[in-house]
């Protein structure tokens, strides 16, 4: 077998194929855990029937929708409703495949890096600018649908996209400072090179990130482009059986992109924690790809946990909250890292260390806060007054 | 549906708010197999964007004629076509037919009967509101409250279960009294969950109270002041969120009330969230209420549980209203009796259908996404409304 086509053709192919097939069972697979999680937070036991702890339970809900009817209202822009899913899903999968999922791999004499496409240099840019597009299979949907709960979906999720993706990239930018490249595998080599990972200096920019993230993936408490209690379904209304399932796995395909990307720009990637701390080498028993795994669910739990907390928010606060709060926080954290990074190495080191201080002092602040009394005559808030 | 349909509400002046563009509006159904609107009530939306231009209520897809069927039964006969008005809160609804009855046939009823309905319609005020919670935080978006009120109702329906054979349409309460006596353990198996309940009730203001998505969610939406609640004849946990303490139970007291220790929870603010901490502590007062029958009954263990009532109830001919305090407010029978051994006409006054009035003003210039929180803020049950 000739070196080119093995290179050029197989191994994209093969990386490209193994993708798209792990993206649709870690979607499926992640149903299950988020069904379990929430059982747990809410008291109640979750699929606990089909397969051991229920784990074939996503199986059997994947094979009930690929059977059921697949419904087009009669005026529906049936072209368009067809395309609607698939605009979103595909972005989903593309933006996975340019994360690197850990350094170069050397299977059967064969090396490769651990990419399903390539490391570009441009990389970040051409994922934010993939992830954007996801939003016009939302939007598609919604008007195609000819329906109109879709059609408010589809327009809260083109202001919230709006809203949320200039504090995202603007808290790209901040590793992007920090790393001085594009490149994801750099961004992730920037971070084993100053010994930690860009959270810690990059601690808002994080926050903010992730944020932003769970509103354009639409998941609690930014969930309005399908609000259940409000829209009925949303921008899926008026979708069933396997398109439905589609938008369903592009939802957590998204989580997973999402989280990858904060991995790779501010957890250090497949790197272990403090990379140039020599005590700590033994960690390099579990392989980078399992680091890069883990933390990428660590986050994915978060999303479950917060869908478990929070009730939802409305419309306009929540665009009050992108345009109002983060943009402006987004900015200044832009100027302090800026002023860190002309420092150099050191400054980075300090702005971590400060904002990792300020964040334990307000967890010790909430921690020692005096719990609020209660008894069945006074009230739980100064709102409320008792006559007898 | 046009403009000329009967029953279009007035305009109201629109609330402070952003103003209203007035280019493109739509008009939307809302309902009734929306998944908000707490049962088959359907809400003719007018929007503009997203915002509340006019919404009106069409009420009547569930109607049973209930009032109508009361005439056709006799006087005992009617109690199990009570419970199925407020359907969440039985007992309230078989103790207000009860007591009109009682009243035009001027039957006393025993001591202990008094308390032991007391203790049911305590109970049951517990079961509808933390209902009202679970309910009210899915239509926000908060899923978690719903899985903690539903362990706590839980045990107050097996609770009720153990003593009348029912979970939901209880059908426990009889003309002069009680139909049975309580099962033996009864009242340590009420109280085994009574005394712990407190924390439970910590636990749902844990996660709501102080939630920051809760209270932008909640604060402000849905004011309707205490002048324009008692225009619209509200009553209920939504007047006394907007500081007036009115509760039948204080102001036309009936059985064993004026006995019994409990305060009335008023708000400030008139709004979403000074309704739910209203009924919050209501269903802490009610645990209190709870407590005190079940000290009362353990001293003074009887059995009689029913007063001198005829073997054909017949009662004279005349007229007579009962109200009581339900959950969701003031539920008053209003009887007329011509002799015979069947009502002649039996008006109801259901709390969720007067409440409801109000609606239309209250969700006026609020978002699609408020109208859910406001319907949930009434407390409606449609089983009420639509008779």
């Amino acid at each position: 077998m000739s070196h080119t086509l093995l290179h050029n053709v197989l191994i994209p192919f093969l990386k490209g194929a193994i993708t798209v097939v792990a993206l649709g069972l870690a979607a499926g697979i992640l149903t299950w855990i988020e069904r379990r999680l929430l059982g747990r937070l809410q008291i109640r036991k979750g699929p606990n029937r089909v397969g051991p702890q229920g784990f074939f339970q996503w199986i059997a809900d994947t094979v009930k929708l690929v059977f059921k009817e697949d419904i087009v209202p009669s005026r529906a822009e049936k072209a368009l409703h067809l395309l609607g899913p698939l605009l979103l899903f595909v972005p989903a999968v593309v933006v996975l495949g340019l994360v690197p999922w850990g350094p170069e791999l050397t299977l059967f004499g064969v090396t490769t890096p651990l990419h399903a496409a390539a490391d570009l240099n441009v990389g970040l840019l051409l994922i934010l600018a993939v992830s954007t597009i996801g939003v016009y299979g939302i939007i598609l949907s919604g008007w195609a649908s000819n329906s109109k709960y879709p059609l408010l979906g589809g327009l809260r999720s083109a202001a919230q996209l709006i809203s949320y993706e200039v504090p995202m990239g603007l808290a790209v930018v901040s590793a992007i400072l920090m790393s001085g490249s594009l490149s994801m595998v750099e961004i992730i080599e920037a971070q084993r090179k100053a010994g930690v990972w860009f959270v810690f200096p990059g601690l808002i920019a994080f926050f903010l990130y992730f944020v932003s993230g769970v509103a354009e993936t639409n998941r609690t408490p930014f969930d309005l482009p399908e609000a259940e209690s409000e829209l009925v379904g949303g921008f899926h209304t008026e979708y069933s059986g396997f398109r439905w399932a589609v938008f369903f796995m592009s939802e957590y395909g998204n989580m997973i992109s999402v989280s990858a990307v904060a991995t790779t720009l501010f957890f250090g990637g497949w790197l272990r924690p403090f990379p140039n701390v020599a005590w700590l080498s033994f960690l390099d028993v579990i392989p980078a790809f399992f680091w890069f795994a883990g933390k990428v669910f660590l986050f994915l739990l978060t999303y479950i946990w917060f869908r478990a907390t929070f009730p939802r928010y409305r419309f306009d606060q929540l665009m009050a909250l992108g345009w109002k709060t983060l943009i402006p926080i987004s900015l200044g954290n832009l100027a302090l890292v800026a002023i860190a990074v002309l420092w150099g190495a050191a400054g980075l080191k300090v702005l971590g260390a400060v904002l990792v201080l300020l964040v334990a002092a307000g967890f010790l602040a909430v921690w020692i806060r005096p719990a609020r009394p209660r008894s069945s005559t006074t009230m739980a808030s100064p709102n409320v007054e008792v006559r007898a | 549906m046009s403009e000329s349909t009967p029953g279009t509400v007035a305009q109201f002046p629109p609330l402070a708010g952003p103003p209203l563009l007035g280019l493109h509006e739509m008009e939307l159904n809302f309902g009734p197999q929306h998944p908000s609107t707490h049962g088959v009530l359907r809400l003719v939306l007018k929007v503009d964007g997203e915002r509340i231009v006019s919404a009106r209520p069409d009420v009547g897809y569930l109607h049973r004629g209930t009032e109508k069927l009361f005439e056709t039964e006799t006087f005992p006969m009617v109690i199990p076509h009570t419970d199925r008005m407020d359907y969440v809160a039985a007992a309230t609804n078989n103790h207000a037919y009860c007591l009109v009855v009682e009243k035009l046939l001027g039957v006393e009823v025993p001591k202990r009967a008094q308390y032991i309905r007391v203790l049911l319609d305590e109970m049951q005020r517990i079961s509808s509101h933390v209902l009202w919670l679970a309910t009210a935080a899915i239509d926000l978006g908060a899923i978690t409250p719903f899985f903690y009120t539903f362990r706590d109702r839980e045990v107050i329906l097996d609770l009720f279960e153990e003593y009348c054979g029912a979970r939901l349409t209880l059908n426990c309460m009889r003309i002069g009294g009680l139909p049975v006596d309580l099962t033996p353990g009864w009242l340590e198996k009420v109280r085994a969950f009574t005394e712990p309940f407190e924390k439970c009730i910590d636990e749902y203001e844990d996660l709501l109270t102080e939630n920051r998505i809760w209270k932008e969610r909640t604060v402000g939406i849905a004011v309707l002041d205490e002048k324009r609640c008692i225009e619209w004849g509200v009553t209920g946990p939504v007047l006394r969120a907007a500081g007036k303490a009115w509760d039948i139970r204080r102001a036309l007291p009936y059985e064993v009330y004026p006995e019994l220790e409990f305060d009335i929870p008023v708000g400030k603010n008139a709004d979403t969230y000074d309704r739910y901490l209203v009924r919050v502590a209501e269903i802490r007062q009610s645990r209190r209420i709870v407590l005190q029958c079940l000290d009362w009954l353990e001293k003074n263990p009887g059995t009689e549980i029913r007063g001198k009532v005829p073997r054909v109830i017949k009662p004279p001919a005349g007229e007579a209203y009962a109200c009581v305090e339900a959950p969701k407010g003031e539920l008053g029978f209003h009887l007329v009796a011509s002799g015979g051994n069947k009502p002649y006409r039996l008006h109801v006054r259901p709390p969720s259908f007067i409440n409801l009035q109000a609606l239309p003003e209250m969700a006026q210039g609020h978002l699609v996404g408020d109208l859910v929180a406001v319907i949930g803020t009434i407390d409606i049950v449609l089983g009420e409304v639509d008779r």
